[in-house]
């Protein structure tokens, strides 16, 4: 958890790639046709389900990314993974559903900076222009043949990656290999 | 490649999707009575024609989520993608 040191960074043209400190992920499924499982999501997270394919809601305790018609991943950088699904399984005792913390099994990688579509164009068919791809989209998809899940989380734009983690070398590897035309000074090679 | 378009991602490469053989294939509701010939008749024989085919696919690497698509087989063109669970999708040019 948040060992900064061995975090891995590349700072080239108008490109940052970066591993994002371990961050809890739960992912929760249930109806959302059921306002009171809807209505309890709330309560935890602050924020509104998101119902409609690739979008996502994010605040300051959490963020909700849409994973399918009845499956969301909720992330948060402030609460450990163990308590926020706690909290959900809390909320929703009486609902059908389903909470699973899954966030030892992923690592988020940033690609931020302009030339961040272009990189990530290398290894994804999706389109990430900002036209189809806007502030707050997330799409699972392969990137490179691994399967990931892509979130617009900023519009410098900063793409968050999420890979898991048994790909986490192969996905590096990826990335910086991609990444090495922008080179400008490395700090990890 | 295939472009599929799932009805809740949208248009995605055919490496994201598996494929799962011919769609509308019911248990039959008397399955524990069922003859050998008729369980294997179940179990093996499709229709493998040789133009339009209603088949499952799923959404493997994107939402999980299975559905039907209707495709032929000999030019590949995808014709309709509907909801698995629905009626057998009728095109607009094929008799009711």
């Amino acid at each position: 958890m948040g060992d900064d040191a061995s975090m891995r960074r590349f700072i080239g043209r108008d490109l940052v790639l970066g591993e994002c400190p371990a961050r809890a992920c739960v992912e929760l499924r249930g109806d959302p046709d059921d306002a009171s499982f809807v209505r309890a999501v709330r309560t935890v997270t602050d924020l509104p389900l998101p119902l409609d394919p690739g979008r996502s809601a994010a605040g300051l305790l959490a963020s909700i990314l849409w994973l399918g018609p009845d499956r969301w991943l909720v992330c948060s950088d402030t609460q450990a993974g163990s308590d926020l699904a706690a909290s959900l399984r809390a909320a929703l005792a009486a609902i059908a559903c389903a909470v699973v913390d899954v966030g030892a099994a992923r690592i988020v990688y940033a690609v931020g900076g302009s030339n961040a579509r272009a990189v990530l164009a290398k290894g994804c068919s999706l389109d990430l222009h900002e036209r189809k791809f806007p502030l707050g989209h997330c799409a699972q998809t392969l990137l490179a043949k691994a399967p990931v899940l892509v979130h617009l989380s900023g519009a410098e734009p900063t793409f968050e990656i999420h890979v898991a983690r048994s790909l986490r070398d192969y996905a590096w590897a990826w990335l910086r290999a991609a990444a090495s035309e922008y080179a400008a000074e490395a700090d990890d090679a | 490649m295939l472009r599929i378009a799932c009805p809740w991602c949208g248009a995605r490469d055919e490496t994201e999707f598996g494929y799962g053989g011919e769609a509308h294939v019911a248990l039959p509701a008397d399955a524990a009575q069922l003859s050998d010939a008729a369980w294997a008749e179940y179990l093996f024989m499709r229709s493998n024609p040789k133009g339009r085919h209603r088949e499952r696919w799923v959404h493997t690497h994107g939402c999980r989520r299975w559905f039907n698509v209707v495709r032929d087989t000999t030019t590949e063109r995808i014709f309709a993608v509907y909801l698995a669970g629905s009626p057998p999708a009728q095109l607009p040019d094929e008799p009711a």
